[in-house]
């Protein structure tokens, strides 16, 4: 009987022993892992960095205002004037269409829908 | 081991007996002797066990001893698993304006250094450097390559291409250390509140970016501070409005042209710059070399905060409301305004030789821009009073805004406060501000007369109202009167249609530079408004040096001409940008 238990715990600590060795190599290739992605991600950054500077560079206010003028013809765009301010009372709703296209032969029988008559 | 001795042996003991000795002290001798030898072999056995003992302690201390002469010696170290590869991105902080747009960031380039005894071929690589680098000189380069110098500096910054062109050279003594410099995408734009950078102290592998001027200097600290390196700077400049009121600024100087022209606006509320332009302006990105003898002619001065000007007759409604606040007088007061007014041998008289009098009325007084009536206002007011007063509104010393340039720009005060003195700044001659103090002092008045401080910091949080000026009734009757001026009066051109615009303007002769006088032919002209009138928002200041429009018969060079349509055009394209909608009603009354 002793010896089976001596068998079994030597058996027991070859497994522990087994499995921290494991583990040990494993932590280490996670640890790589880690820095590597840091890594990574130190690069990245710098790249965004270099992608904002670069947008920021893009849309300097001075070339856009050049390109709204060159593409004049295609674009129409216009410096911010108070004359484009509109009042919302002013701007029509649109025409429901699906009403129109339900009534067929519309027969006028009291007053007239204008939106018709146009 | 040897032989046990018997401790009665038979042949001495008979040898004893024969000579009548007692045997029994052959017994004891050799008994004493037997114990003699045990209690030394135990104290030997006792004294290694002690020596076992004592080494196993030395040892352990010897061990603990040199880990900590270890851990003393090396270089502290995070372990590994906590290293972040972050670490290089702790650069200087980004600039930002109000909306989130970068100002000036950084980026990556490389120096060009040579280490010459490393070189294969020193001549022919100085031949192909000078090549890639025109500002550089072959004969310079050869001679230092062919010298005793072991290292040397030939570029700080090279672009990409020119790296790659100085790698195609092959030669293995041209060598690239990592720099970060920084970036103003922007250009001329904000070039003045940003100041600008220089490389500090340097290394091969990396170089010190400190604040050169402007709020890069100003906030050099915050901005190099590696724990900042994610926190941007916000300031409270609008990009859009900064690079409008640039445009409208640039061409309203070249069609009047003026030598210089600066502008500032100014929320109302917060005291935030908005956009602040100065004219002609610099690229950030290399700052330029001035060799010009006239402080005010170098590019990089920022007229709207180092420029300090008389102000003009901007400074009346400053009179104005003091009257009115301390009690002396309400906008129908009827003032004196007969030119000429004399004090001592001194007399003051009307621009241009007019004559408003016999009387005006305080309104009229601030429309028709009388400087007699001023005068008698401002000996109403007396020179304490009125010394304490612009000591409210921020003119009596350098404005606090976040600029290195700011604190050594200290408004030209009269050496000697006199009455005389009194009665002409009162109508703003003999006291010289920038036009940065204007604005303050004009937001603080027309806000409802609350004491603003100038920041270029984007505000955070719920305003909080600064010490009061002038009482709000007073405030509300100044913009009237300020209203009155650009409805009726010098500031006609003023009117935008739908934004309501109050301001006041200013002409001021340009004093010699020889300190004798004034020139003739030389104005600084400054408009200072606000709007809307009703709800004030903004206030701008336009200020234009040597300005004069010339499509009349003979040339004009009052304010009312040059500042007043200039700051109208600004008003007219800026406040949209800001959300401000046009008051229809107007508009339409207007059409």
């Amino acid at each position: 009987m002793r010896s089976v238990y001596i068998v079994l715990s030597a058996l027991f600590v070859m497994g522990l022993a087994v499995w921290a060795y494991k583990e040990n190599y494993a932590t280490q290739e996670v640890l790589r892992e880690v820095s590597q992605i840091q890594r990574d991600i130190g690069h990245q950054q710098e790249e965004l960095a270099v992608l904002r500077a670069e947008w920021a560079y893009l849309n300097r206010p001075s070339r856009l205002r050049d390109l709204a003028e060159l593409n004049f013809d295609r674009l129409g765009l216009l410096p911010l004037l108070p004359e484009q301010f509109g009042e919302v009372a002013s701007v029509a709703f649109p025409v429901e269409e699906d009403i129109l296209m339900e009534l067929d032969n519309p027969v006028s029988v009291v007053g007239s829908l204008e939106a018709i008559v146009q | 081991m040897t032989m046990r001795t018997p401790l009665r042996p038979l042949a001495r003991i008979l040898k004893a007996r024969s000579s009548g000795e007692n045997p029994d002290t052959i017994e004891r001798e050799n008994l004493r002797l037997r114990h003699e030898e045990m209690r030394d072999t135990t104290r030997l056995r006792a004294e290694g066990r002690l020596l076992v003992l004592g080494l196993c302690f030395v040892s352990a201390f010897v061990v603990v001893g040199l880990r900590m002469g270890q851990v003393a010696a090396s270089n502290p170290e995070e372990p590994q698993a906590v290293t972040t590869g972050t670490s290089i991105l702790a650069q200087r902080a980004d600039i930002l304006d109000r909306n989130g747009r970068i100002l000036a960031t950084n980026r990556t380039t490389h120096s060009l250094y040579a280490q010459p005894q490393e070189m294969i071929d020193p001549l022919y690589a100085a031949k192909e450097l000078a090549k890639i680098f025109p500002d550089l000189n072959e004969d310079k380069l050869i001679k230092d390559f062919t010298g005793t110098r072991k290292f040397l500096w030939i570029k700080r910054q090279i672009a990409p291409e020119q790296q790659q062109a100085v790698h195609d050279i092959g030669d293995p003594g041209l060598l690239f250390g990592p720099r970060e410099s920084r970036l103003y995408p922007n250009g001329k734009l904000a070039s003045h509140i940003l100041g600008g950078t220089k490389f500090g102290r340097e290394g091969v592998m990396s170089a010190e970016i400190v604040g050169q001027s402007g709020i890069e200097r100003y906030r050099d600290e915050y901005l190099r501070d590696p724990a900042n390196g994610d926190k941007p700077l916000q300031l409270s400049i609008d990009l859009s409005v900064q690079s409008t009121m640039r445009e409208v600024l640039f061409g309203g100087m070249h069609l009047l042209n003026a030598k210089g022209a600066a502008a500032v606006l100014m929320d109302v509320h917060t005291g935030e710059i908005v956009s602040m332009v100065s004219l002609p302006d610099f690229d950030p990105n290399g700052r330029p070399t001035f060799a010009g003898q006239n402080a005010a002619d170098n590019p990089r001065f920022n007229r709207a905060v180092q420029g300090v000007y008389e102000l003009g007759s901007t400074f009346k409604i400053f009179a104005a409301a003091q009257a009115m606040e301390l009690g002396l007088m309400t906008p129908d007061t009827l003032i004196p305004a007969t030119p000429p007014f004399k004090w001592g041998k001194h007399s003051i008289r009307e621009f241009e030789g007019h004559n408003y009098g016999p009387m005006l009325s305080l309104t009229d007084m601030i429309v028709k821009s009388s400087n007699v009536a001023t005068a008698h206002v401002a000996q109403q007011i007396g020179v304490a009073r009125q010394k304490a007063f612009l000591d409210s509104l921020g003119f009596l010393d350098a404005t606090p805004v976040e600029l290195t340039e700011a604190s050594g720009a200290k408004p030209l005060l009269p050496p000697n406060w006199s009455e005389l003195s009194t009665i002409t700044i009162g109508f703003g001659h003999g006291l010289s501000a920038s036009p940065l103090h204007l604005a303050t002092a004009y937001s603080s008045l027309l806000n409802g007369g609350t004491r603003v401080t100038p920041t270029l910091i984007k505000h955070q949080g719920p305003i909080r109202l600064g010490p009061r000026v002038v009482r709000p009734e007073v405030s509300a009757a100044s913009r009237a009167m300020l209203r009155a001026v650009v409805g009726e009066g010098t500031a006609s051109f003023g009117d935008v249609r739908g934004y309501k615009v109050g301001g006041k303007t200013g002409t001021a002769d340009k004093p010699r530079e020889n300190g004798k006088g004034y020139y003739d032919d030389k104005v600084i002209t400054t408009f200072a408004s606000v709007f809307p009138v009703d709800e004030p928002k903004y206030v701008l200041i336009v200020t234009m040096d040597e300005a004069v429009e010339t499509s009349g018969p003979k040339p004009r060079r009052t304010a009312g001409w040059t500042a007043v349509p200039v700051a109208a055009e600004v008003i007219r394209r800026v406040a949209p940008i800001l959300g401000i909608r046009p008051d229809i009603e107007t508009l339409a009354l207007g059409q």
